[in-house]
């Protein structure tokens, strides 16, 4: 009964519905894009109407939220607080430079394509893109989460040496933990 | 056999009982805060959502036994305080253990919770918990201060160190301790503030300035389990307030009437005062509410 596939349906349907009302941001603000966080979660916008909090550490939180650009050097502890997060877990890329460089298309130390590095399940487009845009966001990536699509930490976990590949081509001087989920 | 089996059903009763309310007020605490700073907030059964969520997550972390233990420790402390707390006036299903000399015996109790959260945050090694647990600790310091000498002043005055016997005397004089020996109501509210946590005494938890402080590390169904512990710990500490100044309740409506009124005195003092440096909040308990305390006791002792 317990491992019956219709009830575990139901049951996912169940978490899927918590999970969806109950997103805790961590906020990776890096980049500009970190100005556009404070009028989302205040007054104006007020994003905690919809279950969007912030969380202070990647232990706590679901969402990591990569605001901007990434350096090389800040690659490296991105991959280390999204490693640290806890399952089921989401990337959203905030803004242009997350989806092609943006501005920074020509930068040598800054990455391009943030997909290659890490499973991003929603993309924001735009620099920046307003309040409204990251509500929009997050409603995509509830969207989502109840259709039960917003799996890229299993993702993660089946291609594992594709993104490490990937990620040690950027980081030359790779010491880091080995986690074995 | 059967009182036994009574007894175990009504501890079950209580708990639930306590979760459901404590989730719900820090659900309306939310929804306070929300309308105080204008916006519209979540709902008010936002916790409920937060607390589940947090529970179907997977957790991989380790950092050693005492991490695992630190929030069984937490909601131990809170369980037990919630057992010897009276929670309603002769009714079946609420049993408490109360015995002479609980008072006392609970001052330890509330206290043990957060010393094995201390432990537990000890071993993960994170410097923000390290922090976060200094922090608590002092702020304890400076809120037991009143507090003790609220309740010694109570314990002095009315010949008893038992709840129920406190009780008894309200009952007796019919009035509520809370004008009869005012100065000890003022003292141990005062406390309450330190107790609750909520700003301007975040000190320990604070989010944007220590990462969340003791549970930085702690994810996932750790967060679920310090959840509903805190949940529980309110409704019990609300419900201790109520027996000691207000008189207890009869059912559980007036209960409610009466916790919530106590618990929105820490809510919207929070809502309106920032945070305080650890210094300022020791500094603050050691000032008005400790002298309170004293006044408190020279009633309790030449009055």
């Amino acid at each position: 009964m317990m491992n019956d596939k219709n009830s575990q349906k139901i049951v996912d349907i169940i978490q899927n519905w918590a999970r969806k009302h109950s997103i805790w941001v961590l906020a990776y603000g890096t980049g500009c894009g970190a100005i556009e966080i404070p009028p989302t979660m205040t007054s104006r916008y007020d994003a905690e109407r919809l279950g969007v909090r912030g969380a202070a550490t990647p232990r706590q939180a679901d969402v990591l939220l990569i605001t901007g650009y990434l350096t090389v050097k800040t690659m490296k502890r991105v991959i280390r607080v999204y490693e640290q997060m806890q399952d089921p877990k989401y990337v959203i890329g905030f803004g242009s430079c997350t989806i092609n460089g943006g501005m920074y298309y020509d930068s040598y130390n800054t990455i391009k394509v943030l997909d290659k590095y890490l499973p991003v399940d929603v993309y924001i487009n735009g620099c920046m893109p307003r309040p409204e845009a990251v509500l929009s966001g997050f409603a995509q990536l509830q969207k989502r989460i109840a259709e039960g699509r917003a799996n890229g930490a299993q993702q993660y976990k089946d291609n594992l040496e594709w993104y490490r590949a990937n990620q040690k081509k950027i980081i030359p001087n790779w010491i880091m933990p080995d986690y074995n989920w | 056999m059967e009182v036994v089996l009574m007894d175990i059903l009504g501890a079950v009763v209580t708990f639930l009982v306590a979760f459901v309310v404590g989730m719900t007020y820090g659900g309306l605490s939310r929804k306070i805060t929300a309308r105080v700073q204008n916006r519209k907030g979540p709902p008010f059964y936002q916790n409920f959502i937060d607390a589940f969520k947090l529970g179907s997550k997977k957790s991989a972390i380790h950092h050693g036994v005492m991490h695992h233990f630190g929030p069984a420790f937490l909601m131990v402390s809170s369980v037990m305080t919630l057992m010897i707390v009276p929670v309603l006036t002769h009714n079946q299903w609420f049993p408490n253990l109360n015995f002479q000399g609980d008072l006392i015996f609970l001052l330890y109790v509330m206290t043990f919770g957060p010393l094995g959260m201390a432990l537990g945050a000890g071993q993960t090694g994170n410097p923000n918990s390290a922090i976060g647990v200094t922090r608590g600790l002092s702020q304890m310091v400076g809120f037991e201060i009143p507090w003790v000498l609220a309740l010694v002043a109570l314990m002095i005055q009315y010949h008893t160190t038992s709840i129920t016997g406190l009780m008894a005397a309200q009952a007796h004089s019919g009035t509520w301790l809370m004008f009869s020996s005012p100065f000890a109501f003022v003292a141990a509210v005062m406390a309450m503030f330190g107790m609750f946590r909520y700003s301007p005494f975040d000190i320990v938890g604070a989010p944007t300035e220590l990462a969340s402080g003791p549970i930085s590390e702690n994810g996932g169904k750790y967060l679920f389990v310090m959840m509903s512990s805190g949940s529980v710990f309110t409704f019990a500490k609300l419900t201790l307030y109520v027996d000691l100044f207000m008189g207890g309740a009869d059912n559980l409506l007036i209960l409610l009437i009466k916790t919530f009124a106590l618990y929105l005195i820490p809510v919207l003092y929070g809502v309106t005062t920032p945070r305080y440096r650890t210094e300022q909040a020791v500094r603050w308990f050691w000032g008005w509410p400790s002298f309170f305390g004293l006044l408190a006791i020279l009633q309790a002792v030449f009055f």
